[in-house]
């Protein structure tokens, strides 16, 4: 494909302006923060970051969750660990987020509001949460 | 360890927009047999004693994670070029900003692969800090030639913002269209 231009960007972001105002109008949404720090690098957080990407594009989310980067969550020994946030659910951290994982989540917490026991590794630490 | 360097260089790219940076600029420059990147920041810089703990992995200043002991994003950057034949350069002044730039020959048997270079300028367009960030990216060598810069403000100018979901696909399909790399046909 030829090289995307500024302009042809803005254009494929303004057909789908209106139903993102409708959505900004009720203020919340889901969010979905993945740990970058040196560690979550090194265990294969980009990957993870970029099947949520394209798990959130296959299910129509895309308009619906907000995903977010954040340092090391102190979780070291559980990278990549993902913050979940979905308003009216508990936050929590899960661990050894791998590909499969992340269709789980997806699919179970995000679409069908139910927490993955076998993952939760943790509440946010208290020096994130000041954030 | 990192496995690529776009890893290690995603680990500089943090701490360049952590710094308290309000401009970061990084530049890419790739053939097939080299590898070199700069990444540079204005932000507050660090005394000549501070750099020198900052290249040992057993040392923290404790104010971002309290308690920890280690911090080992340049140390992983210095062994590796060390250990590949590669080259590496801090230059940084208290108050005035830090450039970490590296050198890789990939033609040493032990140089990591590149990685994912969209994927990593994805990532630093991503960092919360800097309110601009500038990225150029060029590459010759038998794949073809790549020139190109892109500029935070304008992507969020673009796009709206750049932390909902569907505004990440269309700056990946961006990025990967520049690089030439993505799957898409239309």
């Amino acid at each position: 494909m030829a090289k995307m231009t500024l302009e042809e960007l803005r254009k494929l972001r303004d057909g789908k302006k209106t139903e993102l105002r409708k959505r900004d109008s009720d203020g919340k949404s889901i969010q979905v923060i993945v740990g970058m720090g040196t560690c979550g690098i090194a265990a294969g957080a980009k990957d993870t970051l970029d099947a949520f990407i394209a798990a959130l594009d296959e299910k129509k989310l895309v308009d619906d969750v907000l995903v977010r980067q954040t340092g090391c969550m102190g979780l070291c020994y559980a990278e990549p660990t993902v913050e979940v946030l979905v308003p009216g659910m508990p936050t929590v951290i899960y661990g050894k987020v791998d590909v499969a994982v992340v269709r789980e989540i997806v699919e179970k917490h995000l679409i069908g509001r139910q927490l993955l026991d076998n993952h939760i590794q943790d509440r946010p630490a208290a020096d994130i949460v000041a954030k | 360890m990192h496995f690529t360097l776009c890893d290690l260089a995603a680990d500089i790219a943090q701490n360049a927009a952590e710094s308290g940076a309000t401009l970061v600029e990084a530049t890419f420059i790739e053939t097939d047999s080299e590898f070199r990147f700069i990444i540079g920041d204005n932000g507050k810089g660090m005394t000549e004693e501070q750099l020198e703990r900052a290249k040992d992995p057993f040392h923290s200043d404790g104010i971002k994670h309290p308690g920890r002991r280690v911090g080992l994003g340049i140390p992983f950057l210095i062994q590796t070029a060390v250990q590949t034949n590669g080259t590496w350069d801090i230059r940084t002044r208290k108050g005035n900003g830090t450039t970490v730039e590296a050198n890789f020959d990939l033609s040493n048997l032990d140089a990591p692969p590149v990685g994912d270079v969209p994927g990593l300028i994805r990532t630093m367009l991503l960092y919360e800090g800097p309110g601009e960030t500038v990225v150029r990216r060029s590459y010759e060598g038998i794949h073809g030639a790549i020139d190109y810069e892109v500029r935070k403000t304008e992507l969020v100018d673009a796009l709206g913002g750049l932390e909902n979901a569907g505004a990440l696909v269309l700056l990946d399909r961006y990025l990967r269209s520049l690089d030439g790399t993505d799957e898409t046909d239309d």
